[in-house]
């Protein structure tokens, strides 16, 4: 497979623009004879669904949930990034896309990031004049926070419910054009198979999850904003329903996939407390902005924190990263909790850190703290019956985000014409690791801004065949998903989806999750097909599938999960190096830092599928880095 | 902790429903979702089909959950989703009915899932600012004083779970509605589109068969995001004073 990244050249400021002009355009009276199809209504599927149907184009709109409105964005809490400098403290573009490639440790494409960085200024514009209720100084301008990775203020933030506002506000576009009939959309649908006919995707095959019935559609252009595959690990901040099925069964038909083995561990989660927990809850990031990290200096002290002097509290943070103290990436702070933790001085049930705001509540009062974070404690007083502002909260890291996911090119088409990956479904903009208030910002980035220039390009350029619905491709494809379904209700076995689902998770999170060594990794390769091979046997499944079939939905997304998680841990093991959130516990610093090695793997990774049972093949695009070089991350 | 469940079971819309007790073991750390999945195993395992329901996110944000526990819509805990729930608020031996939403505009699916489909279609009636992608001016060009953000977002956070309408004598969906028509009528950004969006709104939720809201309060005692009645004054508001003032030329005024 050849991968062509279609990045434009030249001085990097000006790549997009003179891009933009190079896209071929649609006359907007043609428009309205394109069909597109969106899968996934977050805040990728939503803006770009709303955004297509403003330019005119027919948008069919699909979701698994019962209203786009429910898409997993709207869990995102803290913020999203922007290069505005408001807060008039040194940002600009040029270092958004600099703490963005440093941040995600040299394995993102320059030019995607840069145009990131440019396009987060008109997101900020759009949200706010789509009623987005930003929080605001008492003089009426925008404020800002700070966040993980970063030295200036450029989060956005709408209480601790950004992500809930930012969909609410694509929602509600979506809703508009629903209204206009320039979308349709199908609430409680599955995608399960793309057509690809000629080599070009042409459509999807659905199961309605309420009657069962599996259709088809066909349209001119596919586009796939179904977010990550992060509940590969069972427990995860993930919404349960989250799943990997549209960017796997995309993978089988040609897609390659990209980076997998690049998966965020957020380090504020709250811990697990037992084998009925069905997935674990974020505490935002931002809450590290006040809140100060520690654990008891002795081995095993079991006292109540509140009578743990502080000369005897490690903050291993501030400690080790002087600089950036409790604001380090993600994946340096989840990495520094295991290891004290790993030392046998983590809090609670040992698998815990403290999270301290007993300080902040003396500088800003309690009235201070509860207007950054009051719901943020709600929550956590709900979830644990502790109060946070007497208690510091117990704090552990989860898997929360997915860098890896579908190869895309700089037009965000995957390796199938025709068939484009945005959000976090695709791996283009953070490299190894994400910055926090990054995702938000990518996910709208790609179906506000990108997207809808660069689909008009492919539909100018590419000359259609007309099909119907009894193509071979179609009914093939359909024939498939009835098969698959006929096959679960056929085996009548002994134990649950979510028996397998939670052995799966348990396996990819010893061998792959914040630690990964070679021995474990090929445990985990020879474990998973035994694993798949006995849920295959003795799944069980009841009802039928002409109804409201939970058990049956969920059997699906496992069944994939379980071969996901296996190209995970082979693109783990086959790369030898340390970066971002990727881990190799064979290539570390002296200090336990994560040790890249540029000169053999300054590449994206992107596997293409070689059919059932065969080896995948692995496809590499170079990385080449012109204006931020590459240098061991440092945030000492 | 033991506790009895009786639930709701309704295999289709257009089949009858009824009670039918289960029996559960439960510990107080777990929330109530996980109580179910506890049980949906032990009933998938024994060759029963599991219970159906709603729910996502699990961290209270998505809307996607909510059933009637004891006939309060999310359980006893207040400003509390079902999913943020936990056992330690119940003993053992309580002995709960959980059954679906009840509202003519939100039939029932399965079990305890319902169709809140009528609410995208109020949102879809006028619930917007008409901003197309591009045509923006800057975040800050307007200044809004952060009293109004705050009241704004006060009724933005809405997760449209109806909750609300479950609780209502009359199922209105007046909170959900005046919810969204405050949180934009209160922004600068919202003002070109207000009494239009008032006028559509209400007529959409007149088509969708709610009833009418009669002043009673049962939906913010039980909004898990504290939504104030207030929302609903400031619909009443903007929806007689866009009846004073409309011409009839609302493409969506059926002339109420």
């Amino acid at each position: 497979m050849e991968l062509k990244s279609k990045c434009p050249t030249g001085p990097i400021e000006t790549r997009w623009e003179k891009h933009r002009f190079d896209l071929k355009l649609v006359n907007p009276a043609n428009k309205r004879k394109y069909n597109v199809i969106v899968v996934g209504s977050g805040l990728a599927g939503g803006s770009a669904s709303a955004t297509l149907a403003e330019l005119g184009y027919n948008v069919k709109c699909f979701c698994f949930q019962d209203s786009p409105r429910r898409a997993h964005s709207i869990a995102a809490q803290g913020g999203i990034n922007a290069a505005k400098n408001y807060q008039n403290d040194g940002d600009s573009i040029y270092r958004l896309f600099y703490d963005t490639v440093k941040g995600g440790d040299f394995r993102a494409r320059e030019s995607n990031v840069y145009r990131l960085a440019q396009i987060s200024v008109n997101i900020i514009d759009q949200c706010v004049a789509q009623g987005v209720p930003f929080a605001r100084e008492y003089g009426g301008a925008l404020t800002n926070r700070s966040f993980g990775g970063a030295q200036v203020s450029r989060t956005f933030y709408a209480r601790g419910q950004t992500g809930q506002q930012l969909l609410i506000g694509a929602y509600q576009a979506l809703e508009r054009q629903i209204g206009l009939g320039k979308v349709k959309m199908y609430p409680r649908t599955e995608m399960l198979d793309v057509i690809v006919i000629d080599g070009k995707a042409r459509g999807i095959v659905v199961r309605n999850l309420v009657n069962g019935k599996v259709e088809s559609h066909l349209a001119d252009a596919v586009v796939l904003g179904t977010g990550g595959y992060g509940n590969v690990f069972y427990l995860s901040t993930n919404a349960k329903g989250s799943n990997c099925t549209a960017i796997w069964r995309a993978y089988k038909r040609g897609a390659a996939m990209a980076n997998p083995c690049f998966t965020q561990i957020h380090p504020t989660c709250i811990p697990v407390s037992g084998d009925y927990q069905s997935k674990l809850t974020l505490m935002s990031e931002s809450l590290r902005n006040d809140g100060r990290i520690w654990v008891p200096r002795k081995k095993g002290d079991k006292r109540p924190p509140g009578q743990i002097p502080d000369e005897e509290r490690d903050y291993y943070l501030e400690r080790r990263y002087p600089s950036f103290g409790n604001l380090v990436p993600r994946d340096v702070a989840s990495r520094a909790a295991k290891a004290v933790c790993d030392e046998g001085r983590g809090v609670g049930t040992g698998l815990g850190v403290y999270l301290d705001f007993a300080d902040a509540v003396k500088r800003l009062g309690k009235q201070g703290v509860k207007e950054r974070y009051s719901n943020l404690f709600e929550m956590y007083e709900r979830i644990t019956g502790e109060n946070p502002y007497e208690v510091p909260m117990r704090i552990y890291p989860a898997i929360h985000y997915t860098m890896g996911g579908l190869w895309v090119d700089y037009n965000l088409m995957t390796s199938v014409p025709g068939l484009y990956a945005i959000g976090e479904a695709n791996f283009s903009d953070h490299g190894a690791n994400r910055l926090g208030a990054s995702a938000l910002m990518q996910g709208l980035a790609d179906g506000y801004f990108v997207l809808p220039y660069t689909i008009g390009d492919y539909l100018a350029n590419t000359k259609l065949e007309k099909i119907d619905e009894t193509h071979p491709a179609v009914t093939d494809a359909e024939a498939n998903v009835a098969r698959q379904t006929k096959r679960f209700l056929e085996i009548k076995g002994k134990r649950t989806v979510a028996s397998f689902h939670r052995e799966l998770g348990k396996i990819v999170w010893d061998e792959c999750g914040m630690a990964r060594n070679e021995a474990g990794l090929k445990r985990a390769i020879a474990r998973i097909p035994e694993l798949r091979e006995e849920f295959w046997k003795n799944v069980s499944i009841l009802g039928s599938g002409e109804e409201l079939n939970q058990s049956l939905e969920n059997a699906g997304r496992v069944a994939d999960f379980l071969e996901f998680g296996e190209l995970m841990c082979v693109d783990a093991l086959h790369r030898n190096e340390s970066c971002g959130g990727h881990f190799r516990e064979e290539y570390q610093t002296p200090d336990g830092e994560a040790m890249r090695n540029d000169d053999a793997y300054s590449y994206a990774a992107a596997w293409e599928f070689a059919g059932p049972g065969k080896a995948p093949i692995l496809n590499k695009e170079p990385l080449s880095f012109e204006y931020v070089h590459p240098s061991q991350r440092s945030y000492k | 902790m033991k506790l009895t469940l009786h639930i709701w079971r309704q295999k289709s819309a257009g089949e009858p429903g009824k009670m039918i007790p289960y029996s559960v073991e439960a510990n107080e750390h777990m929330s109530f979702l996980e109580m179910l999945d506890v049980l949906n195993e032990d009933l998938v395992e024994k060759g029963e089909e599991p219970v159906a329901f709603d729910h996502d996110c699990r961290e209270g944000i998505c809307g996607s959950c909510g059933f009637m526990i004891n006939g309060i819509a999310h359980g006893p805990q207040p400003s509390t989703t079902v999913c943020q729930l936990h056992m330690r608020h119940f003993k053992n031996g309580d002995v709960l009915y959980l059954e679906p939403w009840r509202a003519r505009a939100f039939p029932v699916v399965r079990d305890l899932v319902v169709d809140r489909s009528a609410f995208d279609r109020i949102i879809a009636a006028g619930g917007f600012i008409s901003a197309s992608a591009g045509s923006a001016p800057d975040g800050n060009a307007i200044p809004i004083p952060k009293k109004y953000s705050d009241r704004a977002m006060d009724a933005a956070a809405c997760i449209g779970c109806g909750a609300c309408v479950a609780a209502c004598p009359n199922a209105a969906a007046a909170l959900f509605t005046g919810a969204k028509i405050s949180h934009l009528g209160i922004l600068p950004q919202g003002q070109p589109e207000r009494l239009e969006r008032a006028l559509n709104m209400v007529a959409q939720v007149k088509t969708e068969m709610f009833g009418s809201c009669t002043n009673i309060g049962e939906c913010e005692a039980v909004c898990p995001k504290d939504i104030k009645l207030e929302v609903i004054a400031r619909m009443n508001r903007d929806y007689l004073r866009a009846c004073w003032t409309n011409r009839g030329d609302v493409s969506r005024d059926d002339g109420i």
